[in-house]
């Protein structure tokens, strides 16, 4: 069994301060937003009716979140036990990912205090993508405090419990492999139906199944970015064996995809529109030369020893994998009307918010739970 | 155990190239929907309209819509630019500059819901709170059910449910086809108020079948033309224009029950080319491609519970 550790040491570090001001700042607009409705302080408007708030904070987002989904596929399914360093920190940035995303939902509905709907056998609408979605979503956040729920125990020392969770924790984990599987293709499904106001490089039968492959691609490298990140952060040694070892398989999936990709546009006949210079098209290359990029540096298995560059082969799949989410929701989406789109600062402030009061919650959990794994003097 | 686990991933691999195989989007095509039995709609003939705005005054008198000021400078009167969640219907005027040959310059069009026989909005609402009438096909909006996700907005290809952005309890507006007033026995409060019979109100197949009688018509001889609701009893004598010979929402994406006749091509008066299979029916192949019913996640729940349990008793 892998031994884990509380870092430790001060949280009110200036880091965490700063995000706690960003909070501060976004929790005034949020008072703004609800007390004089979303357009007082967005610039969604009808032709677009969802912005960053979706785009960023659910469709990117929980894709960012994937982690814990991505390294459970490896630990439980393919029984890399190996990995399971990994397990913790990947299900906590996973946990705050999702329930974030869960939170930003309830900012941007309109009628959120209806949100309870979803869940009422009788108005539930089987054929609506929207109704799978946010089922999943919910569900998932549960399961995924579940699965982290050890971890909280074992600070508290409550061992009893802990057993017996332990003891049903494999339907969690199942369910935690099932439910991603479906809400992220799904993800991709939902924008079938905005049919011709999507741009072709981005309306596509195959959005599901690239919706998915991303899904994965970006929380592996969550996982390889995040690791990367905290052990220098922490000034703990980086978990190269392990970290290269993953990264052998991103060279395939991104193959795959980028294949499907490409010639999903080519037999549309819509590959011209990429090299007419406007902005979808220098998007559209954009996004699939970040994961092509990614691709050629993780091929060479020298390079996935190297922590420089495998840090930059996995921004460059972050980058090219959200940016592919996002084009699909915002950028290119166009209602044909003349009705134009850009975050208001506001708008752009409840996001930073969010983002800030993960990074507030992982610095401290790490610190006072045993989420990390326990150095052993060499 | 070791090899029952790799067939078991092995089927789970045959099945995902299968659902792949399945989920191409030609065979992903669901079948089209019928027209409701008592299907009502409205017929509106952009030779026939005089850009009035009677219809829009009387769909604000009907829905209890304020006025909106499109042009803040000069509040004087009602003058929505666009639909809006203030403005259920609404008479555009498209044309090309210094023409006034309505055939070459410019022509009205009237923009409210079609009531789509497939509803993308109805398909798309994850709390049936857009819900389409079985017996008239009318689409109506329950606020007590809606969440305010806007995903309507997103799916609907004619961009026609708008949202109260400025409220803090907001609702999501479209047009119901005055339902209030057809449970009443009327009919719809634009037709009603239309001077001229461009916007016809009736059922589906009457709307149909006049909308051929038309195409069918001699430009520039006298016919007559039902006035406010097919099936009543006022008729104009009107000198038949040169129509484009389509009928708009006739077939596009699976056809609608509100109809257009123009002189122009309809694409110059902001009705989008569309094809004739609704991005419903192909997102709905799709999802019951992958889940037939839950049978498959639930199949794949098994599975990776099976797996897991093997592994975990293993540990111990």
């Amino acid at each position: 069994m892998q031994e884990r550790q509380a870092l430790g040491g001060k949280v009110l570090t200036v880091p965490f301060k700063v995000c706690a001001a960003i909070v501060l700042i976004a929790l005034f607009f949020l008072g703004k937003r609800f007390i004089f409705g979303i357009g007082s302080v967005t610039n969604m408007n009808d032709g677009y009716p969802w912005g960053i708030w979706i785009a960023y904070d659910v469709v990117v987002g929980t894709a960012l979140a994937c982690a814990g989904y991505s390294i459970a596929l490896i630990v439980y399914v393919f029984n890399k036990g190996e990995y399971s360093p990994l397990v913790r920190p990947a299900l906590m940035t996973s946990m705050f990912g999702y329930t974030l995303a869960g939170v930003s939902v309830i900012f941007d509905i309109g009628r959120y205090w209806q949100a309870y709907n979803i869940f009422l056998p009788w108005l539930s609408n089987l054929h609506s993508v929207m109704f799978e979605v946010a089922l999943c979503i919910g569900t998932y956040i549960l399961v995924l405090w579940m699965e982290f729920a050890p971890t909280m125990l074992e600070k508290f020392k409550a061992d009893k419990l802990k057993a017996r969770l332990n003891r049903i924790i494999f339907v969690f984990i199942a369910l935690g492999i099932l439910l991603p599987t479906m809400h992220q293709s799904s993800l991709g499904t939902m924008m079938l139906m905005a049919g011709h106001k999507l741009s072709p490089l981005w309306w596509s039968g195959f959005l599901p199944l690239l919706f998915l492959i991303t899904a994965v691609v970006i929380g592996y490298a969550a996982i390889i970015f995040e690791s990367l990140i905290a052990s220098v952060a922490f000034k703990r040694p980086m978990e190269m064996h392990l970290l290269s070892k993953i990264s052998a398989l991103m060279p395939w999936l991104l193959g795959i995809y980028l294949v499907i990709r490409i010639e999903d546009v080519n037999l549309r006949g819509y590959l011209p529109l990429a090299f007419e210079g406007g902005l979808l098209g220098n998007l559209f290359l954009l996004e699939n030369l970040l994961l092509l990029s990614a691709l050629l540096i993780l091929a060479y298995p020298s390079n996935r020893r190297n922590p420089q560059l495998l840090f930059i082969a996995s921004c460059a799949m972050l980058l090219g994998g959200s940016m592919y989410r996002f084009n699909t929701y915002i950028v290119g989406f166009d209602p044909g009307t003349g009705w134009q789109y850009f975050p208001s600062v506001p708008e752009l402030f409840i996001t930073f918010g969010i983002i800030a009061a993960e990074v507030m919650a992982y610095l401290w959990f790490v610190k006072t739970l045993p989420v990390l794994p326990k150095l052993t003097k060499a | 155990m070791k090899i029952r686990r790799r067939d078991f991933l092995k089927g789970v691999a045959a099945s995902t190239l299968l659902l792949a195989a399945e989920q191409s989007p030609v065979q992903a095509k669901g079948a089209r929907k019928e027209l409701p039995p008592n299907a009502v709609g409205i017929l509106y003939d952009s030779t026939l309209c005089i850009g009035c705005k009677v219809c829009e005054y009387a769909c604000k008198q009907a829905n209890n819509k304020p006025v909106e000021h499109g042009s803040p400078s000069e509040p004087m009167w009602d003058d929505p630019q666009d639909l809006s969640a203030k403005t259920l219907n609404i008479i555009k005027r498209y044309g090309v500059e210094g023409q006034k040959d309505s055939a070459a310059g410019f022509a009205f069009v009237k923009r409210h819901c079609m009531h789509c026989i497939d509803p993308a909005c109805v398909s798309a609402c994850p709390v049936s709170a857009l819900v389409k009438n079985s017996d008239n096909g009318v689409v109506t909006y329950n606020k007590k059910a809606c969440i305010g996700c806007r995903y309507c907005q997103v799916a609907c290809p004619y961009n026609i449910p708008k949202f109260e952005w400025d409220s803090p309890f907001p609702e999501i507006v479209k047009c119901q086809l005055c339902s209030h007033l057809l449970a009443k026995g009327g009919i719809s409060a634009c037709c009603a108020a239309c001077p001229t019979g461009a916007s016809l109100f009736g059922p589906v197949e009457k709307l149909r079948a006049e909308a051929k009688r038309r195409l069918a018509m001699q430009p520039g001889e006298y016919y007559d033309f039902p006035v406010a609701d097919i099936n009543g009893t006022e008729v104009q004598q009107h000198r038949a224009g040169g129509y484009v010979s389509h009928v708009y929402g006739e077939r596009e994406l699976g056809g609608s029950q509100v109809l257009y006749l123009a002189g122009v091509p309809f694409t110059s008066i902001g009705l989008p080319d569309l094809p004739e299979d609704s991005y419903v029916a192909l997102a709905d192949g799709i999802q019951y491609a992958i889940y037939k019913g839950m049978v498959y996640p639930l199949v794949v729940l098994g599975g990776l519970i099976y797996i897991i349990r093997n592994r975990e008793d293993k540990k111990e």
